[in-house]
């Protein structure tokens, strides 16, 4: 049905089109995963077999809340049972990788944003265990509401899993979900989002460990006034590969979208790819669209692939842009901070983090925040203890 | 007594047509509370030597030495001189996104020291010396240089002058693109840190103007890498005058 569009400065870059990709809750509906596919040519799906042909195990997990069940107004958080009428109302896989935890899934989690009044609900994931396991998380705010929602990620992992964030009208949810696997995890993870009239999501994806990590997150702006901001920073070491896929999907009038990710590397093999898709479709218009990418290379033998796909529908836009840069450290900047006494692991520390900061600054929730900024500094120490050996 | 002394340096840079030499044989002595000014054509080496004294990593020293109070500086890392008391203002201030002002200078001021400043008289201390400079105090939120003018940039090199309190600062061009007022502004500065350390300063400049306010002990005029001539103030009016035809015509143009 939909047409290919470039927006004119894209040359050679070959672009797929977003609109009408298959869709299916069975994996038996995709074909196996050769590697050679464009959704997965820069993955490296070799050692992702279990998660991608394999039986899931897709029983409960351990899971930690704080506040704790019945503390916090506003926000409750259940298990519930396959057949819940809400699963499967934002999101449907496009991919082998997604129909398989959805296939594999037994229960899944359910968030309820309620309250009017901001409130915020924390899940740490710590021990999903050796196993290859399917997830689901359901996150709906309900019209109105106002809350964040952390997912906090860290232990061994091989899991693959879905996740669905249903926006309802007028409600502002912020989605925070961080990636600090042992090294060895494994982990895919489709994010849906649906966006009611005047709804507002902002969704950050931050991935500092794991052997493979690949958290894709489709935005559907499917009413009046939706805005939605896409932010994501990752730190890749030696070994760790960290793909991110975004798809903004623009289909009503005047809806807003920003995305922006960050990522440094460091170290041997150090990878990290971002695939940015934005479909401004023709019942859009008025739409205000943006895309970035940056990386920092600190070292050689790292690599960083950053793609951003436009199609533009309709003649009528506020805006459309992107941007798209990976670039070593810069010798200056560390010539400039060393000539006033900066040591030089400290001076690498400060440009790292002001490169990362313009993103964390924007997450919008203290805690998270704070945390960040520590778990940063710490990759660094290990970073710079890395160069340094 | 402090002294930074420069003695037969050589230095060349790499280019794709090869190693290129630049200076060719330097010799400078500045003792403390003195002030040397550097005037030379464009292209004749006084960026280069300001870096090389900093220790950037383009310039390679191919033979004589650099000491602070007889120790090697040569032999130490950027950071290192700076902490030995070294400081160069730079022609052009990098700029450092994400990176506030705020946070740059205490960073710069605990290498220094070895320590934390204690808090209060810090925070006084860099609100007082940013009003001197009549810089606005939304400056102490921004990031480094990011956005600054040429002259903000400038201006913050003389800040962080004041509050690092080196023994030793090479000004590279400081009063370039500097209006009257600002050129005024910075020239106290400098002063004041002459006055509050009796701090030895290399001024590198192609006008006589910030001369006036920043009145040099002597003067040298670089020419191809090298020291042409040398004299007191009266030089640098001289060469205001009559330009550098004199040491052209008598040495090779490159
Ligand atoms: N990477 C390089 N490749 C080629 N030539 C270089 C390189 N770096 C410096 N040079 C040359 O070295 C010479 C000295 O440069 P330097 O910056 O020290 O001059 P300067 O005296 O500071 O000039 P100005 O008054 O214009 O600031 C110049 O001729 C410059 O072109
Ligand atoms: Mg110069």
């Amino acid at each position: 049905m939909s047409k290919q569009h470039s927006d004119g400065g894209w040359g050679l870059v070959p672009i797929q089109s977003r609109a009408g990709r298959f869709s299916s809750f069975d994996v038996a509906d995709f074909e196996p995963v050769s590697g050679f596919e464009a959704e997965w040519k820069y993955t490296p799906v070799r050692e992702l077999a279990a998660l991608l042909d394999g039986a899931l195990d897709g029983a409960r997990y351990d899971v930690a809340i704080e506040p704790g069940v019945g503390e916090s107004r506003g926000i409750s958080v259940d298990w519930v049972a396959r057949t819940d009428p809400r699963i499967g109302s934002v999101g449907k896989p496009e991919e082998r990788g997604s129909a398989n935890a959805w296939t594999g899934f037994d229960h899944a989690l359910a968030v309820t944003v309620s309250g009017n009044e901001r409130a915020e609900v924390t899940l740490s994931r710590t021990s999903f265990g050796t196993s290859a396991r399917a997830a689901h998380l359901f996150i709906e705010a309900q019209p109105g509401s106002n809350g964040v929602v952390v997912v906090n990620n860290s232990g061994h992992a091989m899991l693959s899993e879905n996740v669905e964030i249903s926006v309802g009208a007028g409600a502002q949810l912020t989605v925070v979900s961080v990636q600090e696997w042992d090294h060895g995890a494994t982990h895919l993870a489709t994010h849906f989002a649906r966006l009611g009239k005047d709804a507002r999501l902002r969704h950050v994806v931050v991935s500092l460990g794991g052997s493979i990590v690949r958290v894709n997150t489709n935005a559907h702006l499917a009413e009046e006034g939706s805005d939605v901001e896409l932010f994501g920073v990752y730190f890749a070491d030696a070994g760790e590969h960290l793909e991110q896929r975004t798809f903004v999907n623009h289909d009503a009038p005047h809806s807003k979208s920003r995305v922006s990710y960050r990522g440094a590397l460091q170290g041997d093999n150090a990878r990290a790819v971002w695939i940015g898709d934005v479909l401004i479709r023709p019942t859009a218009p008025g739409t205000d669209s943006y895309e970035e990418n940056r990386n920092l290379l600190l070292t050689e033998g790292t690599r960083a692939d950053s793609v951003p796909n436009l199609e533009i529908e309709t003649g009528d836009i506020a805006g459309a842009g992107h941007a798209s840069a990976s670039g070593r450290f810069d010798d200056e900047q560390l010539f400039y901070l060393q000539s006033r006494g900066i040591p030089e692991a400290e001076a690498r520390r400060l440009v790292v983090r002001g490169f990362l900061a313009s993103i964390i600054q924007r997450i919008g929730v203290e805690a998270v925040q704070a945390r960040l900024q520590d778990a940063i500094e710490e990759e660094l120490l290990v970073s710079a203890e890395g160069a340094a050996s | 007594m402090p002294v930074l002394e420069i003695k037969d340096l050589h230095v060349s840079v790499e280019t794709e047509q090869g190693t290129k030499p630049i200076l060719k044989g330097v010799d400078l002595t500045i003792r403390e509370g003195e002030t040397h000014a550097i005037m030379g054509p464009n292209g004749s080496g006084k960026s280069t030597l300001a870096y090389t004294i900093a220790g950037h990593p383009k310039y390679h020293v191919e033979s004589g030495t650099v000491t602070l109070d007889g120790e090697d500086l040569l032999d130490m890392t950027v950071d290192a001189r700076a902490r030995a008391g070294l400081f160069l203002a730079m022609q052009y201030p990098v700029e450092i996104p994400g990176v506030t002002v705020t946070n740059f200078l205490r960073t710069a001021k605990t290498a220094v020291d070895g320590h934390a400043p204690a808090i209060r008289g810090w925070i006084k201390d860099v609100k007082a010396s940013m009003a001197n400079l009549r810089m606005d105090s939304s400056f102490a939120d921004r990031n480094v240089n990011e956005g600054f003018s040429g002259g903000e940039k400038k201006r913050h090199e003389i800040l962080q002058l004041e509050l690092l309190k080196p023994r030793f600062a090479i000004l590279d061009e400081t009063d370039s693109g500097l209006d009257v007022d600002a050129l005024r502004v910075v020239a106290d500065g400098v002063n004041r840190a002459k006055e509050a350390t009796n701090l030895g300063v290399l001024l590198i400049t192609h006008y006589t103007r910030i001369l006036r306010y920043i009145s040099p002990d002597f003067v040298h005029v670089i020419v191809d890498g090298r020291i042409a001539e040398e004299g007191g103030s009266e030089l640098a009016d001289r060469l205001e005058d009559e330009g550098y035809d004199r040491y052209l015509a008598a040495g090779k143009v490159n």
